[in-house]
């Protein structure tokens, strides 16, 4: 039984998501080519108060097949399998990250309804197959609030600088 | 009566003081879960409704099967066995607005 991480210095106020650039690139990328298609998958790690930091961002199959393109759903049976890899590294399933093709980074109202306490929901914009927005949600008092996202210590260039 | 560990995930640890792990005791799925709400009744709430059912956002596994496919909370436990609560995980675009036919884009 692991005793929950103290407080890590990276949250700043009402908590961050630490993103590693390579978990960046998997969620951006796999979101890309799964368009037009919703596509999803777990972002594992450690819970830090308000946040998460990740250590790996996971695909996972797409169970909703009847409406993949504006609906997704994980299958339990995957979240266990990812969730029992995850423990054995130390880690969590600390959140969730969904595409919404054609569509802002932001919940919806499907994503609230369906929003677990805890998770960070992390929404990728996929426009016309370009990634071209990420941004990161935690439900509080059963509203989401945006989470700051960083990733590796470089500075942050324009990662939508694309033309 | 046998006893087995529970797997909590994140989003319900505060409901037994943060541990990922807690055990129970029962001969079915529905004992357990009883037993571990006679200590954490906010947990147990979570888990199932007024009538005493999985809720639809509730997956509970016995090992590696979904107890729904296990004849649901009657399914018999064994020592040493791993009770794990999995969170349904789902969500999606804004409902699309139909136009009415005709209209402009």
């Amino acid at each position: 039984v692991s005793a929950p991480l103290p407080g890590t210095s990276s949250a700043g106020g009402a908590g961050a998501l630490h993103l590693p650039a390579a978990s960046r690139r998997t969620i951006e990328g796999v979101a890309a080519r799964g368009y037009p298609h919703e596509v999803c998958g777990l972002l594992l790690g450690r819970p830090t108060p308000g946040g998460a930091e990740v250590m790996e961002a996971v695909e996972v199959r797409n169970a909703s097949l009847e409406r993949t393109r504006d609906r997704y759903r994980l299958d339990p049976e995957d979240f266990l399998r990812i969730d029992l890899r995850a423990r054995a590294l130390g880690w969590d399933v600390v959140g969730i990250w969904h595409s919404h093709p054609d569509h802002p980074a932001r919940p919806s109202t499907t994503d609230r309804e369906h929003a677990w306490d805890e998770y960070v929901y992390v929404i990728v914009s996929v426009e016309q197959g370009t990634a071209t927005a990420l941004r990161a949600w935690c439900l509080q008092g059963g509203e989401f609030r945006e989470v700051e996202v960083s990733s590796d210590p470089q500075p942050r260039r324009q990662e939508e600088a694309r033309s | 009566v046998s006893e087995i560990m529970v797997r909590i995930p994140t989003p319900l640890r505060g409901f037994v003081g943060g541990a990922a792990e807690v055990r129970a005791r029962g001969d079915t799925v529905a004992e357990v879960l009883r037993d571990l709400g006679a200590r954490h009744g906010e947990l147990l709430a979570r888990l199932l409704n007024e009538r005493g059912e999985l809720r639809p956002f509730v997956n509970v596994y016995l090992d590696a099967r979904n107890v729904r496919t296990l004849g649901g909370l009657q399914a018999a436990v064994q020592p040493g066995g791993v009770l794990s609560i999995v969170p349904a995980v789902a969500g999606g675009l804004p409902e699309a607005t139909p136009s009415p036919p005709g209209a402009l884009p």
